[in-house]
């Protein structure tokens, strides 16, 4: 005979039947709106919430710890599975961080390769936050018309990388493979029709009458609160501060593209959603600026490092030197020297940074990621108190978080 | 008076159409398979993809429902957890028989890449699994395969759980 299933109470002080005029709910951990497995015990007087506890660690995987037993190289993988949305960026952030520690140069073709997937995740993960957040509200037609259009920027991926969703296309010291033939074509005509569909997402919503009730004055996050709870990304602009890692650390070729950092004046779920928007224009002009940077690189994709990357194939194949040197990375690892660096990048959802510790060994020491979403949800405490219960589903689509980062 | 012109005994055109009460109730339960939403990780991201305008998952009779009284599949769309695992069982005891699981991706199926302390080597050591399907992630393709092998099963079933099949040995 089964017993009854009963769930051990994860919060001990936590007392469900109570006397006064409070209830006690629980939210998630697989909410349809919980954007993955995010729980939250919510406190709440009639329809208002007057406490609310977010609990995380329902995806905890632990990836930090598998970086400790991986060498650099075979770890990449494993960081598309972080925010697997955008899953290039997280490759860019640990191959960015890794080559800091390095101290590598990047061929400038490699560079301009890897802006242009950057910029690609970057609307695919906005179409994506557009799409679920709209479902979660109650458009279903945003849904179904921003996954048409993602579909054709992962058609894009696939023709590069081979695949959707967790690409692994970029390497420590440059980029796997060249453009395939007819690439920059194909995402020419993607960018040159995702401003018209944009714009026909925002006939749809913008002067909308629920999207507008719905979102108006809802999750007001001042400047104030933005910055004590450590947000970045659009979070951070939403509340009127122009920040952006691609502006103020660049990395790549940032420094050298021309484009707006939007920030959204009225702090509420309206301006972010304007704000989104806004950001994908942004990187469809870096993008057109890229391509014609691109044209006028050089046709080497890897950096030149004996001593931590290997020769491109032909060399392997030809010269015995580089074979040893490709058979040495591959089966005992880069050994980068001793020291530790942080490296903040700007992916879709804010600063991504990666820690790295080095010992000098083929494994790091300790890795640590700082994870934009996870600043977001320790947000909700203080963002979710005197909102509605109907409020709770648009304030967590509305700040784009995603567990797989969160909990790692 | 009108006559009819086809001859039904001879054309193959009867409109009578011999069947079992076992095949007509699983040809209807294969062909209106809900799933719960119920995303785990990066597979679910698949799995919205599946349901929304390119691959079309309401094609297949396959419509996503919020809650687990009311769905007949439950897709394990992610990596399991072991902090889930309780969650996953109550959401699976919840829902009405007849229910089937597919486990979708490596996570699900294996634990996949992630041979940690946290994670679950397997779902199917939480609840029974119908179909594995591989992949990290699966397609979108892949999914839809999943479930037709998932409708194929089904019709071969007994409507009935409660009723042993008739052996003839």
């Amino acid at each position: 005979m089964q017993k009854v299933n009963r769930l051990q109470p994860f919060f001990e002080n936590l007392v469900f039947e109570r006397d006064d005029d409070r209830m006690i709910i629980n939210f998630g951990p697989q909410h349809p709106s919980s954007h993955g497995q995010l729980r939250l015990i919510l406190e709440l007087d009639g329809e208002l919430v007057t406490k609310a506890t977010p609990d995380v660690g329902y995806l905890h995987r632990g990836m930090e710890k598998m970086a400790e037993n991986m060498i650099y190289n075979e770890f990449l993988p494993t960081t598309d599975r972080m925010d697997y949305i955008a899953a290039t960026s997280n490759n860019y952030g640990f191959a960015h961080a890794v080559e800091t520690l390095l101290d590598l140069e990047i061929p400038r073709r490699a560079q301009t390769i890897r802006m242009m997937l950057l910029e690609l995740n970057r609307i695919i993960s906005h179409l994506f936050w557009l799409a679920t957040h709209a479902l979660d509200v109650g458009a279903m037609t945003i849904f179904l018309y921003a996954f048409r259009e993602r579909e054709y920027a992962m058609d894009l991926m696939e023709d590069y990388c081979g695949a959707r969703l967790t690409h692994s296309s970029v390497r420590i010291g440059g980029v796997p493979l060249d453009l395939p033939e007819n690439w920059i074509t194909k995402l020419s005509k993607f960018i040159d029709k995702l401003p018209s569909d944009i714009a026909d997402y925002e006939g749809l919503l913008d002067q909308n009458r629920i999207w507008k009730m719905r979102l108006e004055g809802v999750g007001v996050i001042t400047p104030e609160m933005a910055q004590s709870w450590g947000c970045s990304g659009p979070s951070l602009r939403g509340s009127g501060i122009e920040w952006d890692i691609r502006k103020e650390e660049p990395y790549e070729l940032y420094d050298e593209v021309d484009f707006d950092v939007p920030v959204s004046t009225t702090f509420d779920s309206y301006g972010r959603y304007k704000l989104h928007m806004e950001e994908m224009r942004q990187s469809i002009r870096i993008i057109r600026q890229v391509i014609a940077m691109y044209y006028k690189t050089e046709p080497a994709i890897m950096a030149h490092s004996p001593e931590y990357i290997s020769a491109p194939k032909e060399d392997i194949m030809t010269q015995n030197y580089s074979l040893m040197q490709h058979f040495v990375l591959v089966t005992q690892g880069m050994r980068p020297p001793v020291g530790e660096v942080y490296v903040p990048t700007e992916s879709p959802k804010g600063e991504l940074g990666f820690y790295i510790n080095s010992q000098g060994g083929a494994y790091p020491y300790r890795l640590k990621l700082r994870a934009p979403s996870f600043w977001h949800t320790s947000l909700l405490q203080e963002l979710l108190p005197g909102q509605y219960l109907a409020d709770v589903v648009t304030i967590i689509g509305n700040l784009n978080i995603v567990f797989g980062e969160i909990d790692r | 008076m009108a006559q009819h012109k086809i001859n039904y005994l001879s054309e193959a055109g009867l409109p009578v159409a011999l069947t079992t009460v076992d095949k007509l109730v699983q040809w209807g339960r294969s062909n209106s398979l809900w799933p719960m939403t119920y995303g785990l990780a990066c597979c679910a991201i698949e799995m919205m993809a599946t349901g929304a305008s390119r691959y079309d998952f309401d094609r297949f009779g396959t419509i996503f429902r919020a809650s687990p009284r009311q769905s007949d599949v439950l897709i394990i769309a992610g990596t399991l957890t072991k902090k889930h695992s309780p969650f996953m069982r109550r959401l699976y005891d919840q829902m009405t028989e007849p229910k089937w699981v597919i486990s979708m991706g490596s996570c699900a199926n294996t634990g996949g890449m992630f041979n940690t302390y946290a994670t679950v080597q397997g779902a199917d050591r939480i609840i029974p699994v119908d179909i594995y399907l591989p992949g990290c992630a699966p397609r979108p393709e892949t999914l839809q395969y999943a479930l037709m092998l998932l409708q194929k099963k089904i019709r071969k079933e007994s409507a009935s759980r409660k009723l042993k099949p008739k052996r003839l040995v």
